[in-house]
């Protein structure tokens, strides 16, 4: 087969020096006002206002470096940051783009300045906002009410976990409750969160068809039922159509429903989470709403409700009050808090800003995008030899994302999926989504295109798969052992979980490293 | 959309073999499909109508660089360096998800560098991640401590900030389930609101798990002796978990030299800004040891060889002991966290080094002390308690007045005056909390000095 010709990439490489080995003594990044003559001879020395035994003995090992060296390095770092730099369809994650405009305005004071402590009429601009992405989220999902508290969604996802305690705690049924029910293809958080919670974990095995059956469902279901918490369609892109029965059934057995929204990219203006019969649903702001990644937040795991759950929610929450925003601090049945304060609110502007920009046409058409878009992968990536398809007798379209295997390749070459991500980099496109643990698909990957990327882009980055699988089967060596054109050489692991070797800090590194050479 | 564009979406279409997307939909049932179409507001498609709006909506706040602003209580009014400002924005640190390791090399060594200098700071080798708050992280290692001990019973201040309290119960579970800890308050000692160890040792039985020490505390306290409450929970089997403000840190004796087990705390104060409430964050770091490090619920990088000869890498360790690695099995969860934070906090701490920790807390100190001495000369307002670093509680009640009252007049002098304790801590009857830090200048203070007599005369 004849492979297109691909970008001649290479990562900046800055072989930067970690920076407890940089600066020299004596040498500052940050000074600070000496504090005033009057302010020093208000109260005493040192020594009378903190005893002794509270003060520091020795300085804190701390590089010296001056402001200048301090943001070099960090821009060197920056710049050995693939980040959205290049092409990533990283499944589950729905990469958008992060509007600078967004951007610029969360960074002015009027937004960054705030406490949350100060009173209402000092907030008016940011409450109205907060309120106004409340609405939005109870127009796309039917529910009455959202919280914005949880910083993630799998902080979300234990907010269910704590709203479905509070709630049968309420009605006297906590202790015979004491059952979640979730899916092997939900995300762990689902399961995890269940579990920290205090609740015992049902998880539901696949069947034939993709998803499990209502007969599983309805054999796990009974009276220690407290909740069900799952994600539809799943990320294989697979829609369970059973899902309103599921919900019946769940409601019968007297638990709650919660709809993890985490692909929510695909269905987005097409249903609604509260007419399927769902108590409470998720969105991820940081994924679906355009709010940045962060490379791992600050995010936001938007909760919503049901009217009969709004008085379990975390406080506080905001409401409007005649032509006022006001915000609600306590409640008697509340759960408390999973966060402090409010949320992380610049995500929720951003996030505000992104949705009003798209407006309801541009929401729907952004669903018809990466629905097509990943239709037209499929039809592309099941052309190459070797990559195969999650349950592929199924013949409907899958939704945003499709899950693939390259069992094949690894079992005619040795490469595995692994050494296929590190290859990829080396032209620039970032790591795929493999799965979630367990592995349901052997050696698995996940491109979601979304609406972002352009037909090139998803074009080029099924090219640069295309390639690595070609070299896979004649020159696997290159792709076992790259990187090649990266920040850095391939990473070994292998010591990472060995607590003779595990250095998650500089000063670590060096008593072991130390150890090592002397023994 | 790049391919929204007619042409562009028919050839899509034409390549999948549909004549419009409606039918990649198929494995929706009909009656699943929503009742009635989304109706949104009108859609503000251009950069110039959405940046308007923004502006006009968020201009209509008022924040605490317009007006001074002594509110504190686990957000803070730092300065935050510029640097800072520029690292928080680069679309290399605010776009990546989970790359491979060469791929996120960058990041993944700030990332590092954020654990090894808040080591040092804190005196601790094993530093995980960040996570979304103190009070998360504060309710993590408490479990983390039940988890170690076997035990479920957890020793706090009577005086802790009520938001961050009432995160950590969210943490321990209701009585009757089957992980519920207790969080047993111990009283302090009136006079300098620090715990009372007489009252700590008779509390501490083979029950406890962990005493969980904060200083300074949620309402600013300094403990004069942490290593003899170290010592003390440790005679009884129990761990010590710290709560330390890292500001404080330069000055302050840093967890790992009196003994602590487990450290938490905030990360906001280094270099993000408050954001609303948004801006924080919290870590937690142990000596290295698997009795902790088996026991944490984060994710943490470690540095590696790579395969050419002295190369640097890092990877992530104890991976599976995390719920992506083994969900309902793995400690407690984790997700999305505050990780871009943590790429600043690192470039802050870099900025500041050991001088510039040293001089924070020194001014922090001196200007704070300087505060309380100026009001406590304010008649009716006196200082409730004696040693304490950035915040400290104003006593009110000898003014006759409600912290309420007192800070609606503030306010119209163009002051925030500090947070109200009324009501989160109705034992302290009409206190307040207020916080100076080194933005606030001596003709600051004196500014707040003489409003608060206007406004008590």
């Amino acid at each position: 087969m004849s492979l297109p010709k691909l970008r001649q990439y290479h990562a900046a490489v800055w072989d930067e020096p970690i920076v407890m080995e940089m600066g020299r003594a004596g040498r500052r990044g940050m000074v600070f006002p000496t504090s005033d003559a009057e302010v020093s001879a208000a109260d005493g020395t040192l020594d009378t206002v903190i005893p002794a035994s509270a003060r520091r003995q020795h300085p804190p090992k701390l590089p010296e470096l001056s402001e200048f060296e301090v943001q070099r390095h960090y821009l060197h770092l920056a710049q050995e940051t693939l980040g959205m730099m290049g092409i990533s369809l990283f499944g589950t994650c729905t990469m958008k783009y992060n509007p600078r405009v967004s951007e610029l305005v969360a960074a002015r004071p009027w937004l960054a300045e705030l406490h949350p402590n100060q009173s209402e009429e000092t907030l008016q601009g940011v409450l109205e906002i907060v309120h106004g992405m409340n609405q939005i989220l109870c127009e796309l999902s039917g529910m009455a009410q959202f919280v914005f508290q949880p910083g993630g969604g799998a902080d979300a996802a234990y907010t269910h976990a704590c709203i479905t305690r509070a709630y049968h705690e309420h009605r006297g049924e906590l202790a015979q409750r004491n059952e979640i029910i979730t899916t092997i293809q939900a995300h762990p958080c689902n399961a995890a969160t269940a579990a920290a919670a205090g609740f015992n974990v049902v998880t539901l095995p696949l069947e034939e068809a993709g998803y499990p059956s209502v007969a599983a469902l309805e054999a796990a279901l009974s009276d220690r039922t407290a909740a069900l918490m799952v994600n539809n369609p799943d990320d294989m892109g697979i829609y369970n159509p059973n899902i309103k029965r599921w919900v019946e059934l769940v409601h019968q057995a007297g638990g709650l429903a919660f709809y993890d929204h985490a692909n929510f990219n695909g269905v987005m203006s097409r249903l609604r989470a509260r007419e399927l019969g769902f108590d409470a649903c998720m969105f991820m702001l940081h994924k679906t709403f355009g709010a940045p990644k962060g490379g791992g937040g600050p995010a936001v795991g938007a909760y919503g409700c049901s009217e009969d759950l709004v008085a379990f929610l975390p406080r506080p929450l905001v409401r409007q009050v005649g032509g006022r925003y006001t915000i609600e601090h306590e409640a008697p049945l509340s759960v408390g808090r999973v966060r402090e304060f409010w949320g992380n609110i610049p995500q929720v502007v951003k996030a505000y800003a992104w949705t009003r920009a798209m407006g309801s046409d541009g929401l729907r058409q952004a669903a018809d995008i990466s629905v097509l878009a990943n239709n037209y992968m499929e039809r592309r990536l099941l052309a190459i030899p070797g990559v195969s398809k999650s349950f592929p007798e199924l013949s409907s379209p899958r939704l945003e994302m499709t899950r693939y295997s390259l069992a094949k390749v690894a079992e005619d070459t040795g490469v595995t999926v692994l050494d296929i991500q590190n290859r990829m980099v080396d032209f620039g496109v970032d790591a795929f989504w493999l799965s979630h643990e367990p592995w349901i698909v052997p050696e698995p990957f996940t491109p979601e295109a979304g609406e972002l990327w352009s037909k090139e882009d998803i074009d080029y980055w099924i090219d640069v798969l295309a390639t690595v699988i070609d070299e896979a089967y004649n020159d696997p060596d290159t792709v076992r052992s790259a990187p090649h054109c990266q920040a850095i050489h391939k990473v070994d692991g292998a010591g990472a979980d060995d607590p003779q070797r595990w250095a998650t800090t500089w000063r670590a590194y060096q008593y072991k490293h130390s150890i090592q050479v002397t023994s | 959309m790049a391919n929204s564009a007619p042409a562009l979406r028919e050839e899509l279409c034409a390549a999948v073999g549909v004549s419009d997307p409606e039918e990649l939909f198929a494995q929706i049932p009909l009656d699943h499909r929503a009742a009635r179409p989304v109706v949104l507001p009108p859609a503000l498609a251009s950069e110039v109508e959405l940046s308007r709006h923004l502006r006009d909506t968020l201009g209509r706040n008022v924040d605490c660089e317009a007006v001074l602003s002594f509110l504190g209580g686990g957000c803070w009014q730092h300065h935050v360096p510029a640097v800072c400002d520029e690292l928080a924005t680069r679309t290399e640190f605010l776009t990546p998800v989970w790359g491979t390791p060469a791929s996120d090399h960058g990041r993944n060594q700030a990332w590092f560098e954020f654990s090894s200098q808040l080591g040092e700071l804190l005196d601790l080798d094993f530093v995980g991640l960040p996570v979304y708050s103190w009070g998360c992280a504060a309710g993590h290692a408490v479990r983390m401590a039940a988890r170690i001990t076997g035990r479920d019973q957890i020793l706090i201040s009577e005086f802790m900030d009520h938001e961050r309290l009432a995160v950590m119960r969210t943490y321990c579970e209701p009585p009757g389930m089957r992980g519920h800890i207790e969080l047993r308050s111990v009283p302090t000692n009136p006079a300098t609101g620090t715990i009372a160890v007489d009252e700590l040792a008779a509390a501490l039985s083979d029950r406890t798990a962990a005493v969980y020490l904060e200083t300074p505390s949620g309402l600013g306290v300094i403990e004069p002796d942490p290593g003899q409450i170290a010592r003390l929970a440790h005679s009884h089997g129990a761990e010590l978990i710290a709560g330390v403000d890292p500001t404080s840190l330069g000055l302050l004796a840093p967890p790992g030299q009196y003994g602590a087990d487990i450290a938490v705390g905030p990360t906001q104060p280094l270099g993000v800004h408050m954001n609303c409430g948004g801006g924080v964050g919290g870590f937690i770091a142990s000596r290295d040891e698997e009795r902790y490090a088996r026991a944490y619920p984060t994710l943490q990088v470690s540095l590696c060889p790579t395969s050419k000869q002295g190369e640097h890498g890092f990877a992530l360790t104890l991976f599976q002991q995390s719920s992506y690695g083994s969900r309902e099995l793995g400690n407690d969860w984790t997700g999305n966290s505050v990780y871009l934070w943590a790429v600043v906090n690192a470039a802050y701490m870099a900025l500041l080094g050991p001088a510039g920790f040293a001089e924070l807390g020194e001014l922090i100190l001196a200007r704070s002390r300087y505060a309380a001495t100026r009001l406590a000369e304010v008649p009716g307002v006196s200082v409730r308690w004696p040693w304490f670093f950035k915040e400290f509680v104003l006593d009110f009640n000898e003014t006759g007045r409600t912290v309420a009252e007192i800070n609606v007049a503030l306010r119209e002098r163009g002051i925030f005056g500090g947070g109200d304790l009324s009501l989160s801590h109705p034992q302290l009857g009409q206190a307040a909390l207020y916080c100076v830090t080194e933005v606030h200048t001596q003709h600051d203070i004196d500014r707040l000095v003489t409003a608060l007599t206007e406004v008590l005369a």
